[in-house]
């Protein structure tokens, strides 16, 4: 065991990945020599040379074309996209092809990929470095979609997205790559340091696909997080007192029905979260399979905290983001209604 | 310096109602250009690019540096496999119009380029094909029925019934998956092609993309890639004139022929009559000899004629001259390589009508089997499998659907 920051953890889930299955490798933007803007893949290169771990041009439709071609021959590429808000240009080759490409085939083709992209807010990157766009692949079927909120998850999540035979978008917090952010942005910045979710061991393990985590047991409401607004959520609860269920996803696809389920009908009461904008976000499927699965144990309308239905606006960064105020508002609100 | 800007739209030399006309085109003769050694610096072939390598002159025979050395019975197995095409498409088609498929396309005009190049390319490299290369299959043997009970949809649809007729997958035919989107395999084949390189395997990648679809940026990144990475990859633009009813300037070729487009990216560009097997024949090999060498990829403009409709859903008719096929300067390719091997006395008349019947009859044995089995909605395979193979084991979403729908 080690601690380490989210950014160590996945460095080595990559380091552990490449040392252990030769058609493993990885490439992207600026991530061979010089390691990455974000320093993921820092070490890699130098590690176990070039083609293992190497730049591209700055083509995303090109680099996930790429990784497809690669997977489909029977390599495991990890390819990445600088920032989550770049991968549109790829998105025709993750929704037409990497997705498809079992079914149309009826399996003789399919595109073990994973693609890792640092998302969301709270850097000050503007509309361009700040967004969320999670829902927009959970829409498309035939892709997996994760998104780890501290360095254990990240790093077994990761190495599990790699030996997937599936396709996988993996989506990186930034804000809590170097430490959990709960969100007060105004409070003196918190490392990973003495978190229990940094103690990462050094080897191999996987963190199962599809399996959420109950990070905090409750009775009174059911919160559903994932990403850096776990964290958010941690912080509302306690600001509240209110006896909560806090429940991090770890992958929106698959999706823990099971564990959403469970927790819903014992509390009766849920709050969804998440950055990107409310409008047909990932909290409205949450929410419809709630009421379709949970309806007659409600105790009040699910509520869902978000980010506002206007692009990510850099100056008013911190009206934008929902911070633990309209996260502990919502609490209140939810638990007021009978 | 002009008084006013002017806004440029491309547009056709005829239209229908007008008479056929191709002298724009600027046709060499067969045997004209050199023929480098395949190792040449990309720098030294730009003419090979802006001309049009031919080999069959108009008497049937091969003239010039670029004659490859074929057996007869290649080229009569290259015939075949032609002319299998051709007669299958056409019955199929005919199928579509008595209602027992929902959609179809031919390749009529351009089978030389798919059975050429699937003869020259081993079983261990992969196509990644466009919708009009039937041919690459028909040269390896692919079961007839197998395309026809696809093309039905019906229960021993080999792909299940997931997929629009003629969109094939055949991976141990060497024939990648297809899809109704254009152009968004032909990255695919780069990425395969560095698989192969990063592995020290020899399997090449051969890709196809029409010249409508080089203005998809998937064109631009996949050679970008393939140049930067020096990828064993054979790029290829079929350049059939018509992209549904968008003629090929819509795509820039009164600017620049498509293989020209090599240059900027420092790879070779071949310009090939491909109506023209052995033209095509050569121009693979070519290529192919390059790949393996490690020296990387090239592009290969296939200069062809799009004699049929875009598809069962399009009339050419009302978009360019009726019987501009017939006019097409190059001729037919199935043609041509019978007048071939008839000039180099490996064939005669008799023997290719007797041929023909063979094929034919074939041809219509498979087609009443897949009726046999069913046409569209008469067969299909179980709805259960409908929920099948999205990911590698089913979710839950899948697994509740499926028992929603009672199958």
């Amino acid at each position: 065991m080690a601690a380490m920051s989210m950014i160590q953890a996945l460095n080595s889930a990559l380091d552990v990945m490449l040392e252990r299955d030769p058609d493993v490798l990885m490439f992207g933007e600026d991530i061979g020599y010089f390691g990455g803007v974000f320093r993921v893949t820092e070490g890699l290169q130098k590690k176990y040379g070039l083609k293992r771990c190497f730049d591209t041009p700055i083509s995303e439709g090109g680099i996930i074309a790429t990784a497809i071609g690669m997977g489909a021959y029977g390599l495991r590429p990890v390819a990445e996209i600088q920032f989550a808000d770049y991968i549109l240009p790829a998105f025709d080759q993750l929704v037409s092809e990497a997705a498809r490409l079992r079914y149309r085939s009826n399996g003789e083709f399919w595109a073990p990929i994973t693609v890792r992209a640092p998302y969301g807010g709270g850097i000050f990157g503007g509309q361009t470095h700040s967004q969320s766009p999670e829902a927009l692949f959970a829409h498309v079927t035939g892709l997996c979609t994760v998104i780890p909120s501290n360095p254990y998850d990240a790093k077994g999540l990761l190495i599990a997205a790699v030996e997937s035979n599936d396709p996988v978008i993996f989506l990186e917090p930034k804000r809590i790559y170097n430490g959990p952010f709960d969100g007060h942005h105004d409070r003196q910045v918190k490392t990973w340091v003495n978190h229990p979710a940094a103690e990462v061991p050094e080897g191999h393990y996987t963190v199962p696909l599809g399996k959420a985590a109950t990070l905090r047991e409750g009775r009174e409401v059911t919160v559903l997080a994932y990403g850096t607004m776990v964290h958010v959520a941690e912080a509302a609860i306690e600001e509240t007192g209110i006896d909560a269920e806090l429940i991090d996803l770890r992958s929106i696809v698959p999706l823990d029905i099971g564990a959403i389920v469970a927790s819903m009908k014992k509390t009766g009461r849920g709050v969804i979260l998440h950055e990107a904008s409310r409008f047909a976000g990932f909290g409205a499927e949450l929410s419809a399979l709630i009421q379709e699965r949970c309806f007659y144990h409600l105790k009040a309308p699910v509520a869902r905290v978000a980010g506002w239905d206007t692009p990510y606006p850099h100056a008013f960064e911190w009206n934008y983001f929902p911070g633990p105020a309209r996260v502990a508002a919502a609490l209140k609100r939810v638990m007021e209604e009978n | 310096m002009a008084e006013h800007l002017t806004l440029h739209i491309p547009k056709p030399p005829t239209r229908p109602g007008d008479a056929p006309d191709f002298s724009h085109l600027q046709i060499p003769p067969a045997g004209a250009l050199p023929r480098p050694d395949s190792a040449t610096p990309a720098r030294e072939l730009r003419d090979l690019s802006d001309g049009l390598i031919r080999v069959l002159d108009g008497e049937g025979y091969a003239v010039g540096a670029w004659t490859p050395t074929i057996e007869p019975q290649r080229l009569r197995d290259g015939l075949r496999a032609m002319l299998l095409t051709r007669l299958f498409e056409e019955r199929m088609f005919r199928s579509h119009r008595q209602g027992k498929t929902s959609f179809f396309m031919k390749s009529t005009g351009e089978e030389a380029i798919g059975a050429a190049q699937s003869m020259v390319l081993s079983p261990r490299d992969m196509c990644f094909p466009t919708y009009r290369v039937l041919s690459w299959l028909m040269a390896r043997g692919y079961p007839l029925n197998d395309l026809v009970n696809q093309i039905f949809s019906n229960e021993r649809d080999p792909l299940r019934g997931r997929q629009l007729p003629i969109l094939y997958s055949a991976r141990a035919y060497g024939f990648y998956s297809l899809s109704g989107n254009l152009g968004s395999r032909f990255g695919h084949a780069v990425g395969w092609a560095m698989a192969s390189a990063y592995k020290g395997d020899d399997s090449l990648a051969l890709a196809y993309i029409g010249e409508g679809s080089t203005a998809e940026g998937d064109f631009h990144e996949a050679l970008t890639f393939a140049s930067v990475y020096h990828a064993p990859v054979i790029l290829c633009v079929t350049n059939n004139q018509w992209a549904i009813s968008s003629f090929a300037g819509i795509a820039g070729a009164q600017e620049a022929t498509f293989a020209a487009k090599a240059a900027g990216y420092g790879l070779p560009g071949l310009r090939v009559d491909g109506n023209d097997f052995l033209a095509v024949w050569a121009a693979t090999e070519w290529a192919v000899a390059r790949a393996r060498a490690n020296l990387g990829a090239t592009l290969i403009e296939f200069f062809t004629y799009r004699a049929a409709g875009h598809s069962t859903s399009d009339d050419p008719g009302r978009y360019r001259p009726a019987d501009e096929a017939a006019h097409w300067p190059l001729g037919d390719p199935i043609v041509r390589l019978k007048q071939h091997l008839i000039a180099i006395g490996e064939w005669d008349e008799a023997r290719n009508i007797q041929f023909e019947a063979e094929l034919s009859e074939m041809v219509r044995s498979a087609a009443k089997e897949g009726e046999a089995v069913g046409t569209l909605g008469k067969s299909k395979p179980p709805v259960s499998e409908m929920f099948e193979g999205v990911f590698e084991r089913p979710d839950w979403r899948v697994i509740e659907q499926r028992k929603e729908l009672g199958v």
